[in-house]
């Protein structure tokens, strides 16, 4: 198949190698000179140099027959997001997959259906919560059929939503606070509740939401 | 009315000065701590130091209450990534974004996003100028 890989960084050359070595037709894009010159050494034709959000560098990359798969591996998040979407819109490029620096700006590349994405930090924390067992997130049911669950949730004195208003707090789709416990009472979470360090939170949500309920509530 | 400029660069700050001048209540955004000294030294609005694409920090300048929103960094892709944040995430009626490089300008606006190009501004501006010139008649080709 035909790959465009965007960034010629650690990320992006190793990529670019790997296909390459696995046989298929790849161009890579390096902006920086230096860079360019070290890649152009191993690489020769296959790397050209030039910014990857500028329509006519991705054309002459070969965007418009189009790719199979394009790989926006930049160090900067906006680049990558740019580049994912002219690709899918203008180019109709069927697969793009982006690189997530900053797992802040997971949320941006979600708002413009940039998927799949891939961030090593999260990668990161995924394994991390594997190996140390979680406790500022505990699953206490499984709705299999609903393909639902309930969580519940530890604020503490560090939590972004403690002494939020739970309407003013920027919840995933797909996830709602149910209850709100303190100092042994709980009381059904309305959007005028106010959470508060010390409060059990149970909320319900979609498989896979965990992350973004934490990063809303706990910021981890 | 609120507005919330991001990028305090020469763009940014000269219109932060003009709509605060004109009554709107103005909050404006840069990373750099420096650029506050472009808008005087009496700056009445707010100003916070920090990343555009920090959706926490666009809540602490007050996105969800602003009536536009403009995006004028000296990046163009942070300003179309601000700029859609602020018209999908947050709902702004009004944003505006500046883009210098006018084939990106061209892809956004298709997309809704309400760019504005200074390059192509420069470009009808500059050929223009050269039309208007006096050309001696006898060097005009027929």
């Amino acid at each position: 198949m035909y790959v465009v890989v965007a960034g010629g960084g650690k990320v992006g050359a190793n990529v670019a190698r790997s296909l390459l070595r696995l046989g298929h037709e790849v161009t890579l894009i390096e902006q920086q000179r230096d860079r360019f010159d070290r890649l152009e050494e191993e690489f020769e034709h296959q790397v050209q140099r030039g910014d990857a959000t500028e329509l006519h560098v991705l054309e002459r990359a070969g965007l418009a027959r189009p790719p199979d798969l394009v790989l926006a591996l930049t160090g900067d998040d906006e680049d990558n997001l740019v580049i994912a979407q002219i690709a899918k819109e203008k180019y109709g490029v069927e697969k793009v997959i982006a690189r997530v620096n900053d797992p802040r700006n997971q949320a941006h590349f979600d708002l413009l259906g940039i998927a799949p994405t891939v961030c090593a930090t999260s990668s990161i924390m995924a394994l991390v919560e594997h190996e140390v067992p979680e406790h500022d997130l505990i699953h206490l049911l499984e709705l299999r059929q609903e393909n639902l669950e309930i969580v519940e949730v530890q604020i503490d004195r560090d939590s972004p939503s403690a002494g939020k208003r739970i309407e003013a707090l920027d919840l995933p789709d797909g996830a709602r606070l149910i209850s709100v416990m303190r100092a042994g009472h709980a009381e059904i979470a309305v959007g005028a509740t106010q959470l508060e360090a010390g409060d059990q939170v149970l909320a319900i949500l979609e498989p896979g939401k965990e992350d973004e309920l934490r990063r809303v509530l706990l910021r981890r | 009315m609120k507005a919330l400029i991001i990028g305090c660069g020469r763009v940014g700050s000269s219109i932060a000065l003009q709509l605060q001048r004109e009554g709107w209540d103005v909050t404006v955004v840069d990373e750099n701590e420096d650029a506050l000294s472009r808008l005087g030294e009496h700056w009445p609005g707010s100003f916070l130091v920090g990343h555009g694409m920090d959706v926490d920090l666009l809540r602490e300048a007050g996105i969800e209450e602003a009536d536009a929103v403009v995006a004028a960094t000296d990046g163009d892709n942070t300003n179309v990534v601000i700029g859609q944040v602020a018209q999908k995430r947050f709902d702004i009626g009004c944003v505006v974004v500046r883009v210098l490089d006018p084939a990106r300008a061209d892809f956004y606006t298709e997309r809704g996003l309400r760019t504005v190009c200074p390059t192509k501004t420069a470009i009808d501006t500059l050929t223009d100028a050269v039309r208007s010139c006096e050309i001696p008649k006898e060097k005009i080709r027929a």
